[in-house]
């Protein structure tokens, strides 16, 4: 195993390194993957559904614990608020593999969660990209709702509202940045590829997304596939920033 | 019916006993003392910086002073929409006008049913009906600011507190707002307002609390204030102001 790892030109009786491709054939490549998007692939279009599937569930759940989370440290002042605040910040740039890992641990056979039995499913992706971008909701959604709370705070607490009135109205008030905030999320959680790959598994039609399914198919040589799923990430990715960006020009036009 | 407004008319007078607030290690007020009366209309006049805000600030119950006290007459002062205060940049809520009005209703505890008829009457009253399903932050300076009144009125508060109504505002818009708060104080609402537009303190002004440096220096019946002020201070900041708008 080592000696294949520090000897990658052993073609012969090692395992075989993956193919490299020349000019032409990435040419071809490129009009198959552009036949296989055009014609709904349906291996492609089950990919693509699984990956927007798990992470728009992760996406709904991080919103469910993030944004409440990241409203109540804008305006709480409590004890071990500010470690909690560094602490999200710093788990922003949570690694995907370690996260992987950890709920890998965390729901394996002999793992505290093992008797779930959901290692190897897209539930265990949900948790784990879940667990990737709560963080990440939840920070934005702070530093969003705590420069919304210095404009408020008098207001508001002049007409009576009790901390969790200003809660709540501050996450309405806040609602079309909060939505760049998700979408900032979705887009992350839809990128990643370590946390999906690990407790995922890969398995073809079961928990083989879109990035895993990239990793996977550049390895095997099936560049049509891989840049396939490639170009409909990207787009993916345009479009939500161009989403991120009209919901902005949107709420300053409606809402000043 | 006239017991009930005997009994809510009970949190005035609002007395300041040698109220003091010291931030950075300065005192921006000291050794307020007043008495402030129910049904008389209070302007709080003075230069910038002396302190108006801030002492319209302790008295709502924003801040605590640091010495001194402020005791209301009744027990419960601070019960949401007793009294409100409409700041100098009042901040209006993404959502309709309508909305606006009603979140201060809820806050006070009125009921669903109760919100929308008195939040479409008092819209009515300042004239914001036309525009009660426009989102608040798209109206004009004036129309914000008479749905900012509008917001507190609403809450038939027994004491509100104006921080510069009439500040930014063009000569029409300041007019409506004038009009406006005259009619809150003919309601049966008593009315403490700090401005620097001494047309409106002189037509409007019942009493005068006249503050320099964080003190009071005069505090007198408005037509005496305006006719003979006894403080050479006050007199000169007359003479400065001129000419009246």
């Amino acid at each position: 195993m080592f000696a294949y790892l520090s000897s990658p030109k052993g073609a012969g009786a090692g395992p075989r390194r993956p193919r490299e491709a020349d000019m032409s054939e990435l040419l071809y490549s490129f009009t198959d993957a552009v036949r296989l998007i055009a014609a709904l692939d349906p291996e492609l279009a089950g990919i693509i559904l699984l990956s927007l599937r798990v992470s728009m569930t992760a996406v709904l759940v991080s919103a469910a614990i993030g944004l409440p989370l990241g409203a109540a440290l804008a305006i709480g002042r409590f004890p071990g608020r500010q470690v909690i605040v560094v602490v999200l910040n710093a788990f922003m740039g949570l690694p995907p593999v370690v996260v992987g890992l950890v709920v890998y641990l965390l729901l394996s056979r002999a793992g505290p969660l093992g008797e779930l039995g959901i290692l190897f499913t897209p539930a265990a992706m949900i948790v784990a990209q879940t667990l990737l971008i709560t963080p990440i909701v939840a920070a934005l959604a702070r530093q969003v709702v705590e420069d919304a709370w210095r404009e408020y705070e008098e207001q508001l607490r002049s007409l009576g509202a009790r901390w969790h009135d200003a809660v709540a109205t501050l996450l309405w008030d806040t609602r079309y940045s909060l939505m760049t905030v998700l979408l900032a999320g979705f887009g992350r959680a839809a990128a990643e590829v370590g946390a999906v790959m690990i407790v995922g598994g890969n398995i073809a039609g079961v928990t083989r997304v879109m990035t895993t399914a990239i990793a996977l198919e550049t390895t095997k040589g099936d560049l049509p596939l891989a840049l396939a799923l490639g170009m409909v990430l990207i787009a993916l990715v345009l479009a939500i920033n161009v989403a991120a960006y009209s919901i902005r020009q949107f709420s300053v036009h409606r809402y000043g | 019916m006239a017991d009930v407004v005997a009994q809510r008319r009970t949190l005035l007078p609002l007395v300041l006993d040698r109220v003091g607030f010291d931030a950075g290690g300065r005192a921006i007020l000291a050794g307020i003392d007043a008495r402030i009366e129910a049904a008389v209309r209070t302007v709080i006049l003075g230069p910038n910086g002396s302190g108006k805000s801030l002492l319209m600030r302790i008295c709502h119950g924003l801040l605590a002073p640091t010495r001194g006290a402020v005791r209301w007459s009744g027990p419960d002062a601070r019960r949401p929409g007793v009294q409100a205060m409409v700041f100098q940049r009042p901040v209006l809520l993404r959502r309709s006008a309508l909305a606006n009005v009603s979140y201060a209703l809820k806050l006070a505890g009125i009921g669903r049913a109760a919100r929308e008829t008195r939040a479409r009457a008092v819209l009515d009253r300042v004239g914001l009906a036309a525009v009660a399903a426009r989102t608040a932050r798209v109206l004009s300076g004036g129309e914000q600011q008479r749905l900012a009144l509008a917001r507190a009125w609403a809450l038939e508060p027994q004491v509100l507190f104006l921080d510069e109504p009439t500040a930014s505002l063009d000569p029409s818009a300041a007019r409506e707002v004038e009009a406006i708060i005259q009619a809150i104080h003919c309601a049966g609402t008593k009315i403490v307002m700090t401005t620097h537009n001494l047309g409106l303190a002189k037509r409007f002004a019942d009493e005068i609390l006249f503050l320099i440096d964080g003190r009071i220096e005069e505090a007198a019946p408005a037509d005496r204030f305006f006719r003979q002020p006894r403080s050479a201070k006050a007199g000169a900041f007359l003479q400065e102001e001129l000419p009246w708008s």
